[in-house]
């Protein structure tokens, strides 16, 4: 075991005196954290709004106060011609263009119908379709207030009808933030764990350390090790870093434990440093594994679920979400932070860890060389 | 201009020689517009979920068979008590749960009134919302079918037209971010480690004392990055084009030029980073953490920047690739000309200036 001390310390050493990295492994992902969960919102609000108005009617006048009050939209753009308000679309500054043909009000009482004109920017296909769906709500209510107004119904109605309630489960306010934060905080912690891990062997290799390394009485498990576990303790410390920025900015609160979590953590930061160092002992050049680990990483962030639900993937993709560490962790965190679920809800994601992590460290110990060229 | 050109030769070398690099440098634009294209989309769709039925009558097992047949919806369990429902959830294996109540039909029937509950796992929230929309209007649906309605009184209708996208496909929004991301990678992150590098292995002492110009041997590094972004663009274009059917509406060789723009842009954002960390892992941090992610966050592809609290709007202008992104969308999609992107053209290339010009002034002829 005093080999490994030794090492340790060494380890330890160097990475704390190298301040710039001691700053960007703390300070990066804290203003990451700040910032993210911010931006990383996809509730759709504040539509920039087109609006065409060819009647100019007390209706039409109403029917856009609505669809103003309603929170959703804002008008930004009035135009006496659909091609002005198609310029406008062009230049991104409205989002929809709403057309109130001319008679619209004459048509509705008169004719008992009239067609509105609806054209969305349809570029980002989720909020077109959020967007579209919004104001078709909007203006079927403003439908059923006219009918109201002109038609009386009768009090009781004889037809059957089904009511259906909601009721939302483990983020009652639909807080967006709730959902994102921890998979934020997953996706940061594995940035930095893997790149700083695949960087590390390769660095000693590229500065010729490695040789003394080499020549020393140390074990290839023992130098794995070495490597190993002070960047597993450096990525726990930005885990709890985050979890009590978590707490303190976005006031969120676990619902399991938190030893549930730093189980899960610990294990998974094995397995992605092991995965990490595997790709230091291939790599020549630092350049090399950054490139080589930024891609990895990139590939299973993206296929983690943390953007966009895996269920919603075909089915080659969900398959390869099987074998990525990472979808498992933003799993475990939203189903601990979220539902309180504990250990006996995430056995099987434990196990599948332990996998990986065997799987990765022995792989990257066995392909650890003690002779260079 | 030999010596310029022998320099470009040795930086193409390097790159050359590093067969795993180039190899990434060329696959990555493919894989990430494939997983773009085809994996990663937020339609919702077989989601898993559980359905509890306590009266199991003709009504509500019609239902659950519409519920089941539906492509939204993936029936996983049909739960048999309601103490079941904490405990799947916990598990996280299902997204929400249908709850008929005892007697629904006698109900529905004879009260003409009846009640289902849908609960959903709301820590998704928008997949939440979706989920009990979807299952609302195939309920509607049903009671549709029990009494057919008449024609009603002043109807407005309305006719929707989705422009640019008709079947609102995420490609259309992915590829121009894609673009800008691969651009800004290749050329910022790696140039400036590529540069570092140098002065790392102390290679940079024997380039510094070599007869070219110093900004000019920065300035011969970047150039097989240029090459290699240029290859980039034209796979991402083709691959946009013939495997995921999004075309390009406007002038492709303005487009390109753009493109070229953007990318010299990027390779003095690079230089610029180059000159501040002194070794490779802090370049590449820095590039990750201050070009990546910024990128990929206030680029607008993956969210709508006008969601965004104002200071984070604000911050989103001095990143590049946003003004990038307005320009592949303008041409590549809306079909639009120089006329309407000649702003943010403007914007980048004075980025650019400052950009180079920081840089300049602050190359360092020697080694601290």
């Amino acid at each position: 075991m005093r080999p490994l001390k030794f090492l340790l310390q060494k380890e330890l050493r160097q990475i704390f005196r190298d301040p710039a990295i001691i700053r960007i492994l703390f300070i990066m992902p804290m203003v990451q954290l700040l910032i993210l969960p911010l931006a990383a919102d996809y509730e759709i609000k504040n539509i920039n709004l087109g609006l065409v108005d060819h009647d100019h009617s007390e209706y039409s006048r109403k029917l856009v106060n609505k669809i103003v009050a309603s929170g959703y939209f804002r008008l930004k753009d009035n135009s006496a011609l659909f091609k002005q308000g198609m310029h406008a679309i062009e230049q991104d500054k409205t989002d929809l263009i709403l057309e109130i043909p001319a008679h619209f009000e004459r048509d509705l009482i008169k004719d008992n119908a009239a067609t509105l004109l609806i054209a969305v920017n349809a570029i980002n296909g989720v909020k077109a379709g959020l967007g579209g769906a919004y104001i078709q709500g909007i203006i079927q209510e403003y439908n059923k207030d006219i009918r109201d107004q002109w038609v009386s119904e009768p009090h009781f109605d004889p037809q059957p009808v089904i009511e259906v309630t909601y009721s939302d489960w483990f983020n009652p306010n639909m807080n967006y933030r709730v959902f994102m934060v921890p998979g934020i905080l997953v996706m940061l912690v594995t940035i930095i764990g893997s790149s700083i891990a695949s960087n590390n062997i390769v660095r000693e290799k590229e500065m010729g350390t490695i040789e003394q390394i080499n020549v020393s009485p140390i074990s290839k498990a023992h130098f794995i090790l070495g490597k190993l576990i002070p960047f597993w303790m450096l990525a726990l410390a930005v885990l709890t870093v985050g979890l009590t920025l978590a707490r303190v900015i976005y006031g969120i609160l676990p619902l399991g434990h938190y030893i549930t979590i730093y189980i899960f953590a610990a294990l998974y930061l094995l397995a992605i440093l092991g995965l990490g160092l595997l790709l230091s002992t291939y790599a020549q050049t630092q350049q090399q594994s950054m490139l080589v680990s930024f891609f990895i990483t990139m590939i299973f962030n993206l296929l983690s679920g943390l953007f966009t639900p895996i269920e919603s993937m075909p089915g080659w993709a969900q398959v390869i979400t099987r074998f990525n560490p990472v979808s498992y962790f933003i799993e475990v965190m939203r189903m601990v932070i979220l539902k309180g679920s504990g250990l006996a809800d995430i056995r099987y994601h434990i196990l599948a860890m332990i996998g990986f992590a065997v799987f990765f460290n022995t792989w990257a110990i066995l392909n650890y060389r003690k002779r260079s060229g | 201009m030999v010596q310029f050109l022998i320099f470009v030769k040795k930086e193409w070398l390097h790159i050359w020689r590093d067969r795993r690099t180039l190899f990434i440098l060329i696959w990555m634009p493919v894989v990430q517009i494939l997983l773009y294209g085809f994996a990663l989309t937020n339609e919702v769709k077989n989601s898993n979920i559980a359905i509890l039925d306590q009266s199991k009558d003709e009504a509500s097992t019609m239902i659950s068979n519409e519920i089941a047949a539906s492509r939204y919806f993936n029936v996983m369990y049909y739960l048999k008590s309601s103490k079941e429902i904490e405990s799947t959830f916990k598990q996280g294996k299902i997204r929400m749960v249908v709850i008929f109540p005892r007697n629904f039909r006698y109900d529905l029937l004879h009260n003409n009134h009846a009640q289902i509950q849908l609960i959903a796992d709301a820590s998704d929230p928008n997949t939440a919302n979706t989920l009990t929309n979807y299952a609302s209007s195939i309920i509607n649906d049903y009671q549709q079918t029990l009494h057919p309605t008449e024609n009603l009184p002043y109807t407005i209708n309305t006719q929707v037209r989705m422009l640019y996208n008709p079947e609102l496909k995420g490609a259309y929004n992915f590829v121009p971010g894609v673009m800008a991301l691969v651009l800004m990678l290749v050329c910022a992150m790696m140039t400036s480690i590529s540069i570092v590098r140098e002065k790392e292995m102390g290679t940079m002492e024997v380039i510094l004392v070599s007869p070219l110009k110093p900004f000019r041997i920065i300035i011969a590094k970047t150039i097989p990055y240029l090459l290699v972004s240029l290859l980039n663009i034209a796979t991402i274009l083709l691959l946009s084009v013939f495997a995921l059917d999004v075309p390009i509406v406007g002038s492709l060789p303005l487009l390109i030029a753009e493109s070229i723009l953007f990318t010299i842009t990027s390779l003095s954002v690079g230089i610029l980073i180059s000159n501040t960390a002194k070794t490779q892992q802090t370049a590449q941090f820095t590039s990750m953490m201050s070009l990546f992610l910024p990128t990929l966050l206030f680029s607008g592809f993956l969210f709508p920047v006008e969601n965004m609290p104002i200071p984070l709007q604000v911050i989103s202008n001095i990143v590049p690739a946003k003004w990038y992104y307005i320009i592949v969308k303008s041409i590549m999609i809306k079909g639009l000309g120089f006329s309407s992107i000649w702003k943010e053209t403007l914007i980048l290339i004075g980025m650019t200036v400052v950009l180079l010009g920081i840089s300049i002034k602050n190359f360092k002829i020697r080694l601290a």
